[in-house]
């Protein structure tokens, strides 16, 4: 957990007052629509199909159950009653009326909450690993790098009008749970063969019409000079970028224009200028921050302990929500345990104000009060002793979110398609409803194993298609709505842009496609334990093609 | 439009001058980049102040050798939301010591003045007179700052981990590589 200050919470009240003035001259008609534009995006909001909707940053996935708590007041106050976590750690409210906005931000701002570049041309809400500092596989806490950025890219005077969005991500795990090679810049902290901690720079990852994985332009990345570092890629990004076509204004054209080696030169030539100034950072100033993230203090606990292994032979249910749900802490005695948010037929990522407040209530009795969201659309307990997990399943059964699906097929990252989207050109959310009642059967999507399904309903990409295992993308042609699918596509540590398997699909077959496609791994794969992603790294994309269009 | 300075609406003693029209012999002028670059001799030799008007999409390394004789440069914002030239400032200000006038031109609204004045800049045309009134007001709507900038503002992170206060802007200085 962050502790703020002072300056946290008076930043957060005079923009909440700038916001105020803002709304009230758009109000009077002294803002035009297009001058509250780019104001009202740079807090958050949206105007979608139905209403104007609320972004709130989730920064690098830690929330307080006090700030859950406000979430579900402000779903209650101000919207229907629920929230929608989305892929980059933020929760959306899509109901909420312009002139109620301010109040809503203020009541936010109180448990240190808000929507500050959680949209726009600016730098956007830095995400990492939701099992940062818990994960056994790394090295040290991402969070600490998160929150400097944070810090330091908020109001930055220079980069608050990009050409486009830029989103940073940060790793410091061997496994990615991150997503950092879709990002406009990607951190990934590992130890170098001196022996030194630093960063591994990539440029240039997006996904969207013209999908590119980022690109490595500095192998190692001394601490000291992250700041100054990417002040310099941003600087470039700044002044080079394209304007002229927003398709072609994000950072991954530039780079892939001048090409990455290019790119990497002049970010080099640039930062040698600006690294030895002002930027270049104090350890004092790491410590600083590093020493307002609390952890818990947590108990000297073995591991397996005999209340949960008598639990797992006498309940079925939940030893298979543990084999599922619950991952290894790096603390003995301790669990990490995924809430999934994906229960069979509902919207991916939606959850009602009374779930939040039992899960706020959840983790203040069992988890160190404290929750995390991950961009697979899942919340997190943190710091679960083993020996409660039996009382947190039932708990967490009771309010719907132990759902034993956590990385199954019908864990669907899903964007709001165009049940919400003024962009969408399909639905997206009752293509994952239908798809989850397909392999409700949780045996069958056992089965299966491990297996992403990503959904978009438009070219933007906000559902990930191009990185899941298994991509469906909406179009639209001639007034309808369809579906092209990709296979083999991974946000991982070896992420991989999907495969397409041919031409796209009604509305009405993509569940059978899909259906085909995991029948298929299923006759295809070597052994019951050859993932889908691998299996179709085997043998390609073409076996899938045949069984899928053999009949259509 | 109206012009600001330190904080108030002040005339403007500068003439801005066309392409192709005549420089009048006397007073301050504002004149295009190529014309300021094709007679930089013959500016240099000039009582008066002169100023250039330098577009977006062109390096101010240009502009280095000049910047001893220029008493301003305009940037523009041709839209409030094509940020360029706060880097071109800053790289004006804090890499290559420019002193003179930085003037922002162009759809300069209430909402960029503290990101204007932080980059640099220290005079500016305003697109809306009710904007140029709410001058003072939008410059300290925050007292929280974040970024060390050649506007020498003391950080939050120098505060809060109690480093000495620098009264002298932050200057980072080209290094031989």
């Amino acid at each position: 957990m962050y502790l703020y200050d002072d300056f946290d919470r008076t930043l957060l009240a005079e923009r909440v007052a700038e916001f105020r003035g803002q709304v009230a001259r758009r109000l009077t008609g002294e803002l035009n629509e297009d001058e509250f534009k780019s104001l009202r995006l740079m807090n958050g909001v949206y105007l979608q199909l139905h209403a104007y909707m609320l972004r709130i940053a989730i920064p690098y996935g830690t929330l307080a159950s006090d700030q859950m708590r406000k979430l579900a007041h402000v779903a209650r106050r101000y919207d229907r009653g629920y929230g929608h976590f989305t892929t980059r750690q933020n929760i959306q409210f899509n109901w909420i009326k312009l002139a109620e906005l301010p109040d809503a931000m203020a009541d936010l701002a109180d448990s240190r909450l808000h929507g500050m570049q959680t949209s726009g041309n600016c730098v956007r809400n830095i995400t990492t690993d939701q099992w940062a500092a818990v994960a056994p596989d790394e090295i040290e806490d991402p969070r600490v790098w998160a929150e400097l950025l944070r810090q330091h890219l908020t109001l930055h005077p220079e980069f608050s009008f990009l050409p486009r969005k830029f989103k940073i991500a940060v790793s410091a795990a061997s496994h990615d749970r991150a997503a950092i090679a879709i990002h406009d810049l990607s951190l990934r902290l590992y130890r170098n063969g001196a022996g030194e901690v630093g960063f591994e720079v990539g440029v240039g990852g997006g996904l969207g019409r013209t999908p590119f994985l980022a690109k490595i332009i500095k192998p190692f990345l001394a601490k000291r000079d992250l700041l100054s570092y990417v002040e310099a890629v941003l600087r470039l990004y700044n002044q080079y970028g394209r304007r002229d076509n927003i398709y072609k204004a994000r950072i991954k054209i530039l780079v892939h224009e001048l090409g990455a080696e290019r790119f990497g030169r002049e970010v080099e030539a640039e930062w040698r200028s600006i690294k030895d100034g002002a930027l270049a950072l104090d350890p004092a100033v790491i410590a600083e921050i590093a020493a307002r993230f609390r952890y818990p203090d947590y108990e000297r606990l073995a591991d397996s302990p005999p209340a949960l292994v008598a639990a797992r032979k006498a309940d079925a249910r939940f030893a298979t929500w543990v084999h599922n749900a619950v991952a290894n802490h790096k603390v003995p005695g301790y669990a990490i345990v995924t809430l999934s948010l994906k229960p069979v037929g509902k919207p991916p990522g939606d959850c009602t104000a009374d779930q939040m407040d039992a899960i706020a209530d959840i983790t203040d009795r069992y988890s160190f009060g404290e929750i995390r969201v991950g961009h697979e659309q899942n919340l997190v307990l943190p710091h679960v002793p083993q020996r409660d997990l039996p009382e947190v399943f039932r708990a967490l059964d009771a309010i719907g979110v132990a759902t034993p699906n956590v990385g199954l097929v019908s864990d669907i990252i899903a964007c709001p398609g165009l049940d919400y989207c003024s962009l969408a050109n399909a639905r997206a959310i009752p293509v994952a409803q239908e798809i989850s009642q397909r392999f409700r059967d949780l045996d069958v999507a056992r089965g299966l194993g491990r297996l992403h399904v990503n959904i978009s309903g438009c070219i933007n990409a906000c559902g990930h298609h191009h990185v899941g295992h298994i991509g469906i993308l909406g179009v639209e042609k001639n007034g309808e709505e369809f579906y092209q699918i990709t296979i083999g596509g991974r946000a991982d540590e070896k992420a991989q842009l999907g495969a397409l398997i041919g031409p796209a699909v009604p509305y009405d077959d993509v569940a059978d496609v899909v259906e085909d496609i995991a029948q298929a791994y299923l006759e295809l794969r070597q052994q019951s334990d050859e993932l889908f992603i691998d299996t179709v790294k085997r043998v390609g994309v073409e076996p899938f093609k045949e069984r899928v269009y053999a009949t259509r | 439009m109206p012009l600001v300075r330190s904080g108030k609406v002040v005339e403007d003693r500068f003439v801005r001058v066309a392409d192709g029209e005549p420089v009048p012999e006397q007073g301050p002028v504002i004149v295009s980049a190529d014309r300021f670059l094709a007679d930089a001799d013959e500016f240099a030799q000039r009582q008066d102040a002169v100023g250039v008007i330098w577009p977006n999409n062109r390096s101010v390394a240009e502009l280095e050798p000049h910047l001893t004789r220029l008493a301003l440069i305009a940037l523009v914002f041709p839209a409030y939301k094509d940020g360029r030239a706060y880097s071109q400032a800053r790289v004006l200000r804090e890499r290559y010591g420019f002193r003179g006038e930085l003037r922002a031109t162009g759809q300069v609204l209430r909402d960029q003045f503290l990101f204007l004045i932080r980059a640099g800049f220290d005079a500016f045309e305003v697109a809306k007179p009710a904007d140029a009134a709410a001058f003072e007001e939008a410059a300290r709507r925050y007292s929280v700052f974040f970024q060390p900038t050649g506007d020498g503002r003391m950080t939050v992170a120098r505060v809060r981990t109690g480093r000495a206060s620098r009264t002298a802007p932050v200057r980072s200085e080209r290094v031989s590589a």
